[in-house]
């Protein structure tokens, strides 16, 4: 029982440091009420997805950001999907890099860097909070899969 | 606007059955979600069948149509002989924009009275009201909450009822909901998800008060 008790605190203290950390946020909290005994694999089952499709944006915006000629209509179209679906998944700070690419690349009057540098330097920013919330959410994953391996419940 | 569940009334004569029985009996709303995003398709289908509802997802407003027939003659029974009871569509679409979808089936004699309901991710006044004026039920910020699939929910089943003549007023049973006028059409559906602050961080009671005093703007604006 002990380590049982141990790993569901562990399970508690790292879910909160991630709320604490701004990774994740209330909507986060909402899929997990989507998830029942009917439903027992919700979460990972919409953040899989979720991972799958952000790896699919990701690369849709590097090649955009490739081409010669840069259609930035694209671009933003691009950076818009991602915002919506890091917003449904609850993972914020994914959510406010998109916000700022979009406000950053429509901004007209910063001297010296070109369009297409910002929106680079924009999407590293993306991508850097995208691997940090996948490495949490799968760590977070798996400490409920050791939990669950231990006998134990995960806390609602 | 008329309220969706005296406009159901009206065009459905007594012994039509609007909503499907499933085998239990319980009546069970069918909705059509539209949304081009693959993950907000897996929530939005969730947030449905918890709330137990049937449901039908698309990806775009063009496949939503054919589901419907509006190409054919069917009316609003989809391919698999399922009524449809209220649609849901996120507004920005590639091709068809929710907005789009929503001309088309209020221009449609057969499909005009099911009620839409448009998801966008983005609180932009002239969008809520272009789409309400053109007679969307509610406009709904996204993400969307089960709070508000469980309030559309008995929003659009309470016209069935046998006190199917009741204000929207009476759904409105939460604590943080305010109290607004209780006129009905043409003031624009109340829905307290209508206007919300974009920062998620927030307690849910602070962000309603927030709502609520930014929706006396918007209605002093008018």
């Amino acid at each position: 029982m002990d380590g049982v008790a141990q790993l569901q605190k562990q399970l508690v203290d790292f879910t909160d440091s991630l709320f604490q950390e701004g990774f994740l946020d209330e909507q986060f909290n909402q899929l997990q009420q989507l998830q029942d005994e009917s439903n027992p694999d919700f979460v990972v089952e919409v953040v899989s997805l979720f991972f799958e499709d952000s790896e699919r944006l990701l690369n849709e915006l590097a090649k955009a950001l490739e081409q010669k000629t840069i259609d930035f209509r694209k671009v933003d179209a691009h950076v818009h999907q991602f915002k919506g679906s890091s917003s449904s998944i609850g993972a914020q700070r994914v959510q406010k890099v998109c916000i700022a690419f979009r406000n950053y690349c429509e901004e007209q009057n910063i001297e010296g860097v070109k369009p297409w540098h910002r929106c680079l330097k924009c999407l590293q920013q993306v991508k850097l909070e995208y691997s940090l919330v996948k490495n949490k959410l799968e760590t977070l994953f798996k400490i409920e899969k050791q939990l669950i391996a231990a006998g134990g419940s995960i806390p609602t | 606007m008329a309220i969706a569940g005296e406009v159901l009334r009206r065009n459905f004569p007594e012994n039509v059955e609007v909503f499907d029985d499933s085998p239990s009996g319980s009546l069970e709303l069918h909705v059509l979600a539209v949304d081009d995003s693959v993950v907000d398709r897996m929530v939005i289908e969730r947030l449905l069948k918890i709330s137990s509802c049937k449901v039908t997802t698309v990806e775009s407003g063009t496949r939503a149509l054919q589901y419907l027939g509006l190409d054919g003659e069917k009316g609003p029974v989809g391919f698999d002989g399922l009524k449809v009871n209220l649609i849901m569509t996120d507004y920005s679409m590639p091709g068809m924009t929710g907005y789009e979808l929503l001309k088309k089936i209020k221009g449609s004699s057969v499909l005009r009275e099911i009620p839409v309901v448009i998801m966008s991710s983005e609180n932009v006044l002239a969008r809520i009201d272009r789409c309400l004026e053109e007679g969307a039920e509610e406009f709904l910020l996204k993400p969307v909450k089960l709070s508000d699939v469980r309030r559309l929910k008995d929003f659009i089943t309470r016209g069935e009822g046998k006190d199917g003549g009741e204000t929207r007023d009476h759904k409105r049973k939460r604590e943080d909901d305010y109290t607004s006028s209780s006129s009905p059409s043409p003031s624009p559906p109340s829905s307290s998800s209508l206007i919300s602050s974009s920062s998620s961080s927030t307690a849910s009671s602070a962000s309603s008060s927030a709502r609520l005093s930014k929706r006396a703007k918007l209605r002093k604006k008018d």
